[in-house]
């Protein structure tokens, strides 16, 4: 017989999701005044809940609320104080982390497992670690008097909901800024969970508020005059949309966009766990991760044995049920996002690459792609040069480390890269070239609140987390 | 992987046969073959031994595994105090688990020292294998020829498997050949014995080294390549076990020749049995969950097995006067 896992599934009895929900606009939830929409489970495209649009009169309410909070608040508060307020809503967010975890892999479509292990502590991580900078700006090297910017606007996208809202809410706070949040339109649930945390922290009313709608919801927040700073991550058409919009106003911008990374593997790496690392690259949250490692560079004296190797690792990967324990590939986000994972995909095979996946069972309702390989995938095709942001990796060859970088860098993108290899000299080398923001050695997809992140080229500017990412919130200008 | 260049491929069937030693090699030819194993890289293992730690195997499927765990004990008794008396007695456990459910598999073999197996085997006849600790055991410090005698000694006695120590001494220095050839040595004195070889990784401390031993001691000749004694600590861990394995998966898709893989020491609790089993299933997959091909090398790990077999029958735990003590 053979060792089948039996279902495993996290309950959901632990959430309790309202049928209906509003914005959370100066610490309370207030109804929105847009067309309201509804949000699906993409595992079973069952409806969640209904959620609310800000309109244009919400946003203002909005964006007031955070400049009175700022004005008679939280600008004035000493650091300290403010590092006490996200000590707390960090170990809120660690006490109800299952809550959190099963939300996120109901709205989201994401493994459990990523959002117990990855999502949910990174997230708390990050309000922790900038709890201990909010009162020792000075010394971050910004000046001996940094001064917050004012409003923020936020906008932030679906594939890691509550970890990307960390990673905009918390050096906001930390350097006394308040924050108006706008969720992507099919996650907002935990956005929402986490307006209920800012309450139950006591946040003082109006440091944070989280409004909920579709693009244009961001469109008005984003131009809206009395923002002072705007920080986006996104695709990177509506990343440069937003550049032009706020050009020739004296908003800040920060901008965290696609990727088309490589992950270049020499044949001196450590080949057993160079494959984990390329799992963990491109499969991880079914590919739905900006710096995803896309590009699969190998070297060509290793190429056709380390395709068998990960050919028969993916054998073993489980894809169904997200809240299942032991699922390893959740389901696509949205239709939307499937439909141009399948156009691409099929762009792949017109083109002439070679297309590859381990047998699995696809459920029957709900978006599901299953993990996919191209080889013989050159620098001309599609898909070595679109970001495709679903579980779909091209395999390229080089020979030199010379050919290896001149591939890596050949890419509009520049967010993040790999390098395997057990030679020291040639990580360091490699990464010196490489121009990405981001460089992995020996490893892919860790995240650490301390490591700044953040990309050049189309992949934006601007850099988030780290003594580095501070700099985005702060200014050294006396009045501003 | 490199390819055995030096070496004609042994093309043999998946076998149950005691394993051959593969054809005589230089030890220049074995010192750069395992010079051009690919490296590990240690926190990539780890990462991966815990994550696949996390799997969640409840239900019909735990009842699966614990059975599984259950027949692939090797039941062990290795202290100077063992007496004839001790070994019959943990001889009868080894038969009949669970005196009350005669449903409960035997466990896979008795392992004792070399002197208690005219002991062992007068109880357990063939109905299970009677392996002896065999070559210096534990620290290997010997002669040869003291080994050889050693070994002889506990096959003669009536030991059908015999789990020798590697000279840990000669690998660190690098003296691989010495090493090698102690091994083919104890082969052919093993006869029809299956030779298991304990590679001591806690005194090898790298899992490089865990990699280099384990091939090793495959290519002279091992039928089994084991962790520890568990003398020393750390013994047997998630991350050497997996590193053993993507080893002996290597060499099948090289021989085609399948080598078994005992952990033993350290491991006491059915949720840490379990995770082993979760380990050889997603990295060698499950032609190796058999006891043929997977050991646990344990005492009070059957006791914990028993408790929670009995658990998932009756819904509720016994206490440990409910399972036999040896």
């Amino acid at each position: 017989m053979t060792f089948q896992y039996a279902p495993a599934p996290e309950s959901t009895a632990i959430v309790n999701i309202n049928s209906s929900n509003d914005l959370f606009i100066n610490g309370e939830f207030t109804p929105g005044h847009g067309a309201p929409f509804k949000t699906i489970n993409p595992a079973t495209e069952e409806v969640l809940a209904e959620i609310a649009q800000a309109n244009e009169e919400d946003v203002n309410a909005a964006v007031m609320a955070a400049r009175k909070a700022y004005d008679k608040s939280w600008s004035k508060m000493s650091g300290r104080d403010r590092g006490k307020y996200l000590f707390r809503i960090a170990r809120l967010i660690q006490e109800r982390s299952r809550e959190l975890a099963v939300l996120e892999t109901l709205d989201n479509g994401k493994p459990i497992r990523e959002s117990r292990d990855v999502d949910v502590p990174i997230a708390a991580a990050h309000f922790f670690y900038h709890a201990g900078w909010a009162d020792k700006l000075e010394f971050a090297g910004y000046g001996d008097n940094p001064r917050p910017l004012g409003v923020v606007a936020q906008v932030i996208p679906w594939n890691f909901p509550l970890l990307m809202l960390a990673w905009k809410i918390a050096p906001a706070l930390a350097t006394g800024n308040t924050v108006v949040l706008k969720p992507a339109e099919t996650t907002s649930l935990t956005a929402l969970l986490f307006a209920e945390i800012c309450q139950q922290a006591d946040l003082p009313p109006g440091v944070v508020n989280i409004i909920t709608g579709a693009g244009e919801t961001g469109r008005m927040l984003v131009e809206h005059p009395d923002v002072n700073k705007v920080a986006f991550t996104g695709s990177t058409a509506v990343g440069q949309a937003i550049q032009r919009q706020i050009a020739g106003t004296q908003k800040r911008l920060t901008l965290e966009l696609g990727g088309k990374a490589a992950n270049i593997v020499f044949d001196d790496a450590p080949i057993d766990q160079a494959v984990e690392g390329i799992v963990n690259g491109i499969y991880f949250n079914q590919g739905h991760v900006c710096c995803a490692g896309s590009r699969l560079l190998l070297q060509e004296s290793i190429a056709e044995q380390t395709i068998d190797s990960l050919k028969r690792r993916l054998q073993t990967l489980r894809l169904g049920d997200p809240l299942d324990k032991n699922t390893d590939i959740g389901a696509i986000n949205s239709r939307e996002q499937l439909n141009r994972i399948i156009d691409l995909t099929k762009s792949g095979e017109e083109e002439g690459a070679q297309r590859w996946s381990p047998d699995c069972v696809i459920p029957e309702k709900g978006f599901w792609f299953a993990p996919t390989v191209f080889t013989n995938v050159t620098q001309a095709h599609r898909i070595a040069r679109e970001e495709i942001f679903g579980p779909v990796l091209s395999v390229l060859t080089f020979r030199t480390p010379d050919e290896a970088i001149e591939k890596a860098n050949n890419t509009p993108y520049g967010l993040s890269a790999g390098i395997w290899t057990e030679k020291g000299s040639r990580i360091l080398a490699m990464a010196n070239k490489v121009r990405a923001g981001v460089v992995w050695a020996n490893t892919f997809n860790r995240f650490d609140p301390a490591s700044p992140f953040g990309g050049y080229k189309e992949s934006g500017f601007g850099r988030e987390g780290g003594v580095q990412g501070l700099g985005a919130y702060l200014t050294s200008e006396e009045s501003s | 992987m490199s390819s055995l260049d030096n070496q004609p491929l042994a093309n043999q069937p998946p076998t149950k046969q005691p394993h051959k030693t593969q054809s005589p090699t230089s030890h220049q030819g074995l010192h750069a073959f395992l010079a051009g194993l690919s490296g590990v890289d240690q926190v990539g293992a780890e990462a991966r031994a815990a994550a696949l730690g996390t799997r969640s195997i409840k239900k019909e499927s735990k009842m699966w595994a614990i059975d599984t765990a259950i027949s692939m004990v090797d039941l062990t008794t290795l202290e100077g105090a063992d007496t004839p008396g001790k070994v019959s007695a943990m001889c009868s456990k080894a038969l009949h688990p669970d005196p009350t459910d005669p449903t409960t598999p035997s466990v896979a073999a008795v392992c004792v020292y070399g002197d208690l197996v005219p002991a062992a085997r007068e109880v357990v006849g063939d109905r299970i294998h009677v392996a002896a600790v065999a070559t210096a055991f534990p620290s290997g410090r010997a002669s040869l020829d003291v080994k050889l005698l050693d070994t002889k000694d506990a096959v003669a006695a009536g030991a059908d498997e015999i789990d020798m120590v590697i000279d840990r001494g000669a690998f660190l220095t690098g003296n691989f050949g010495k090493v090698f050839e102690e091994i083919v040595a104890i082969k052919e004195a093993c006869g029809d014995a299956h030779l298991k070889v304990i590679l001591e990784t806690g005194e090898l401390k790298t899992l490089d080294n865990v990699r280099k031993a384990s091939w090793l001691a495959m290519k002279a000749g091992a039928d089994f390549i084991k962790t520890s004694t568990g003398k020393v600590a750390p013994a047997a861990t998630l991350p050497v076990t997996l590193v053993m394995l993507e080893a002996v998966r290597d060499y099948y898709a090289q021989t085609n020749t399948r080598i078994g893989v005992k952990a033993a020491g350290g491991i006491k609790t059915s949720k840490d049995a379990i995770k082993y089993l979760v380990l050889v299933n997603e990295t060698v997959g499950d032609a190796w969950l058999t006891p043929d091909l997977f050991r646990f090398g344990a005492s009070t790990l059957l006791n914990d097995l028993l408790q929670q077999r009995q658990k998932m029958l009756t819904g509720h735990y016994s206490g440990p006067d409910y399972v036999t003590i040896d």
